[in-house]
């Protein structure tokens, strides 16, 4: 007797088992029995340092130089720089501060208190080590935003805020003689 | 297969085969039509079987797709990304650089919720879970079988668009999937990627899709950013 088929429907229906689907390895964000806290994404243990994360530079890391808010950036300031600075303030800054951080976004218009302008005095003289450490430790009601920009890319959003003064506050003066005309054209 | 013409109901009137008188017919004469038409008919019966297996496991009631699932918080991309224009990003912070794309914690809600809705009986759960520091459990919408390997990072870079595979997130109100995830669908794209290929700077853009472009503008982008196809077995299942 040929039992060719029916050894092919058992074949096939062996394959319908989910097993390798839904295998016993955790996946980002997935549940676990296993673990008290149900989460198989295991925070760091308290206390240790993983390779490459010792943060020593206090400039870097936590925007200070010699205990007072940095003045200057630990990284070269250039147009990629900015445009990445620009980018990251328009994903994550703009909801509330606006694109040109005036502070009536999207989400103040809902009902999040409304942010202070960015081109008031105190600021526009504070120090870039000061909005560093702004992103990074939260400031009033905004809260800290250190888990979602890397390090580097809050100094490109600082770059890009003290940009973004300085064009509120720019006179025909600040623009090189050579670009003048192309300006005072486009303006017409 | 052999079957046996029931008008004979005595020996007497056929010489061979015999029957006891006492055995009446088993089948109705109709059956011989059935049978043949049964014999013949199998091949389309199993062909529409078959047919009808497929289809069941590219429906929505397998694949999820269009489906929209219900969720401890009902979380409105629609109202999120297509009302307030906030980017992927602000939420799914990691997707530029992970295979994962970044599920927000409840903090990234309580950024905004702390000050909105924040007396809304809709969010209690996401109070709670920021205050004592508990997970809430989401109903995940895009399941891989974990034997498929997926990075988000590398689709991003080469101009994967999200609408490409995620759809008009900014029109749905609850999560539903847009494409089956099944390995076909993959391959459509993997096969031929040139098709689906976008500016990098509109990735993020939910009102776009690449099809929006003539296709030798895809194909220039494509090219522009080295895009290939990738049909080898282990670029997946590794």
């Amino acid at each position: 007797m040929n039992r060719f088929p029916l050894i092919l429907v058992l074949l096939v229906m062996a394959a319908c088992r989910q097993d390798m689907h839904d295998q016993a390895k955790l996946e980002a964000y997935e549940s676990s029995e296993f673990f008290a806290d149900g989460r198989a994404v295991r925070p760091q243990v308290e206390g240790t340092v993983a390779r490459g994360q010792l943060r020593l530079d206090d400039h870097l890391y936590r925007g200070l130089q010699d205990g007072a808010p940095a003045v200057d950036y630990p990284m070269t300031v250039d147009r990629a720089f900015l445009e990445r600075g620009q980018s990251r303030y328009q994903i994550f800054c703009a909801i509330c501060h606006d694109a040109t951080g005036f502070g009536q976004g999207m989400a103040v218009q809902r009902g999040v208190k409304a942010p202070t302008s960015l081109h008031i005095d105190r600021l526009r003289e504070s120090p870039p080590g000061y909005f560093f450490d702004v992103i990074t430790n939260g400031y009033g009601s905004m809260y800290d935003y250190s888990d979602r920009i890397p390090v580097e890319d809050r100094w490109a959003i600082t770059a890009y805020v003290k940009a973004l003064q300085l064009s509120r506050h720019a006179s025909i003066d600040d623009v090189p003689a050579s670009e003048r005309g192309s300006l005072e054209e486009s303006l017409r | 297969m052999h079957l046996v013409h029931g008008v004979a109901t005595t020996s007497e009137s056929l010489g061979s085969p015999t029957f006891p008188k006492s055995m009446a017919q088993i089948f109705h004469p109709s059956l011989n039509t059935v049978s043949r038409a049964t014999i013949f008919g199998a091949v389309f019966i199993l062909g529409a079987a078959a047919f009808g297996w497929d289809s069941l496991l590219r429906s929505p009631y397998v694949t999820q797709v269009g489906v929209a699932r219900d969720q401890p918080v009902p979380f409105s991309h629609k109202h999120h990304v297509g009302g307030l224009g906030m980017d992927c990003r602000y939420c799914h912070s990691y997707v530029e650089e992970s295979s994962s794309a970044g599920m927000p914690s409840t903090k990234v809600c309580m950024t905004c919720h702390s000050m909105v809705w924040n007396d809304s009986e809709m969010l209690a759960p996401v109070r709670e879970s920021y205050a004592e520091d508990r997970s809430i459990e989401w109903t995940r919408v895009h399941d891989l079988p974990d034997f498929a390997y997926f990075d988000h990072s590398i689709h991003i870079s080469k101009g994967v668009s999200c609408t490409s595979c995620h759809g008009a997130v900014n029109e749905m109100p609850l999560m539903w999937r847009e494409a089956s995830l099944q390995m076909d669908w993959c391959l459509s794209c993997h096969r031929d990627p040139q098709k689906y290929i976008g500016p990098r700077d509109r990735v993020f853009d939910p009102d776009f899709h690449p099809f929006d472009l003539d296709l030798e503008t895809r194909q220039a982008l494509a090219e522009e950013n080295r895009v290939e196809s990738l049909i080898n077995c282990s670029v997946c299942h590794r």
